[in-house]
């Protein structure tokens, strides 16, 4: 039944945002997180959706989504001169992570939105479920 | 004399199908606003409920026995490529606020089909009791 695929199309595009919201979150959070040299820096991280084809039903019209994987920014480090601070190498510098702070926030409207959206649409199909079920009542 | 569900409900399940086909596709489209290369797709409803209004696609039956079997129009309803307002880098063609007014639209529309054949049931119903 084809209003049964909408749970799982909207489910899938639910859980996908909460992922990228989640990416976001520990983004904004390791903002300011320094590092001694470049790999052992924090990498701004993005999540990368894919449409999947939900063919357990056998109806090549639904297609939900699936997080194909996380990828971390190839960004320049900045560097800063601290030479107080313990983890600063022999030149006393620090290296920044390069997490765009405002990339991050419109990121995140953005996720929540979709979210929103997605869960306005399962409302709907339920509603629509339903008074399919009070049919002839 | 039989009452004819076929007759006296007529279209309406028909297209409350159609309507519930084209939910999960515009929940697909709203699905991957945000999914790289995804192309949004919708049914073009006039087309197939005039299919599937005018010429009646259905089986053969050569002995009075046989049963007729459901139209196929609903069933193969073609789904077309949704042209965009504006392009975008990534090659996705959503537009969320074009795909929210239509799943709305969409869901009145089936509500209210959903509406009309509950009315045809309570004149089936009140015709059976004759009260």
């Amino acid at each position: 039944m084809s209003l049964l695929d909408v749970f799982d199309i909207a489910g899938s595009a639910m859980s996908a945002q909460s992922v990228r919201l989640n990416v976001t979150s520990s983004n904004l959070a390791n903002a300011q997180s320094v590092g001694g040299d470049e790999d052992s820096t924090y990498r701004a991280r993005n999540p990368v959706f894919s449409a999947v084809m939900q063919s357990l039903r056998g109806n090549a019209a639904s297609v939900g989504v699936k997080v194909d994987g996380i990828y971390e920014s190839q960004a320049k480090l900045e560097q800063q001169y601290q030479p107080n601070n313990p983890l600063a190498n022999e030149e006393g510098y620090v290296f920044l992570p390069n997490v765009n702070m405002v990339d991050e926030m419109a990121n995140m409207i953005s996720a929540s939105r979709s979210y929103q959206s997605n869960v306005e649409v399962l409302n709907t199909s339920k509603q629509m479920m339903l008074a399919t079920l009070r049919m002839g009542q | 004399m039989a009452i004819s569900f076929d007759k006296a409900l007529g279209n309406l399940p028909g297209n409350l199908t159609l309507y519930g086909k084209r939910s999960s596709l515009l929940a697909s489209n709203m699905a991957n606003a945000d999914t790289p290369g995804f192309k949004a797709r919708d049914i073009d409803f006039r087309s197939v409920l005039a299919k599937a209004g005018g010429e009646q696609i259905s089986l053969k039956t050569t002995q009075g026995s046989h049963l007729g079997g459901a139209s196929s129009a609903v069933s193969e309803a073609a789904k077309l490529y949704r042209i965009p307002n504006q392009p975008s880098i990534d090659g996705n063609t959503v537009d969320t606020q074009v795909e929210t007014a239509e799943f709305t639209k969409n869901s009145i529309n089936y509500q209210s089909t959903l509406t009309f054949l509950n009315g045809k049931f309570k004149g089936l119903r009140l015709a059976i009791k004759g009260e």
